[in-house]
């Protein structure tokens, strides 16, 4: 049968719910979040590259290009913050963050 | 019939693994889950006609990020049964609100499929894609043209980020002996040298 764009966008919408799933469902561990935010930008990337491929339109694909250099740099410095909180805390526990200001 | 097929196992490839992503216990399967999830979408990418992404793809999110993902799970040696406490409590509002995002997403779909005036005509977008260019060449005639500011913010990103990576996680260990230039650059002779006469027959003392 022949593969239509909603079909590639349905792949897109299904991704992002499971990455929305993903930061619900595990609320205490910063890992798994960054995970899930991952996995939400790939959907995102999906979506774009379908319609510059159905719309014979370069811009999508540049478009996901970009998106994929920002994910790149917010993991390292999301990585990086969470180096050092375990440094200073022992644990990666999300709630305890509130605990830092004063 | 073939490229149906490939679509469907990379779809339902991708979909799997981004589900197991999210459930399983172990982080350490869930980044090779996540990276999984990526090498599917580098074939559905592929499948559509993207191939440069799907490389870009496969080498910086999978062989830098997912890789990143992996050293920092294998090196924080953290207990995990006290975070997945909430999991149980809170899996049914999480797929409560999981399926009306994905219940709203799937009717916007429906909602402007088979209506004559959202099909765009082909060759009325920005960047035409010339069918004689591979998709390589033809990025990088665009990128380096039409949207050569946004590249060299895209670079600028890059550095800052990197620049703020290393200083978040650098520290200095004491003990650690290093050269100071500036001080060694700044020493005068007349505090590294010094003239004493020596009498025949008996040394100096240091």
């Amino acid at each position: 049968m022949e593969i239509g764009i909603e079909h590639y966008l349905t792949v897109g919408a299904i991704l992002f719910s499971l990455g929305m799933f993903g930061i619900f469902l595990n609320r205490k561990n910063v890992i798994i979040i960054l995970m899930s935010i991952e996995l939400i930008l790939l959907a995102v990337n999906i979506n774009l590259v379908a319609f510059s491929s159905f719309h014979h339109d370069l811009v999508g694909q540049i478009f996901a290009m970009f998106v994929l250099t920002v994910a790149a740099a917010e993991s390292a410095i999301g990585l990086a913050i969470l180096v050092i909180y375990f440094r200073n805390r022992g644990s990666i526990d999300v709630e305890d963050i509130n605990q830092m200001r004063g | 019939m073939i490229a149906a097929l490939a679509f469907y196992m990379f779809a339902g490839l991708a979909i799997f693994a981004g589900l197991m992503v999210v459930v399983s216990r172990n982080p350490v399967h869930s980044v090779l889950f996540l990276i999984l999830a990526f090498f599917n979408a580098a074939g559905l990418f592929v499948l559509l006609g993207a191939e440069f992404l799907a490389m870009i793809l496969i080498i910086v999110y999978v062989g830098a990020v997912a890789v990143l993902f992996l050293f920092v799970v294998m090196m924080l040696d953290i207990d995990f049964s006290e975070l997945r406490q909430g999991f149980q409590q809170y899996l049914p509002l999480g797929g409560l609100v999981g399926m009306i995002v994905l219940g709203e997403l799937l009717l916007v779909l429906a909602s402007g499929l088979g209506r004559p005036e959202m099909v765009r005509i082909p060759g009325s977008g920005a960047v035409r894609i010339a069918q004689d260019v591979e998709n390589t060449a033809a990025m990088g005639q665009v990128l380096f043209t039409d949207y050569i500011y946004l590249f060299q913010a895209a670079g600028m990103i890059l550095l800052v980020s990197m620049i703020g990576a290393i200083v978040l996680a650098h520290r200095t260990r004491p003990g650690v002996k290093k050269q100071i230039i500036a001080d060694q650059v700044a020493r005068t002779p007349a505090e590294s040298i010094e003239l004493i006469k020596v009498e025949t027959g008996k040394g100096v003392k240091m």
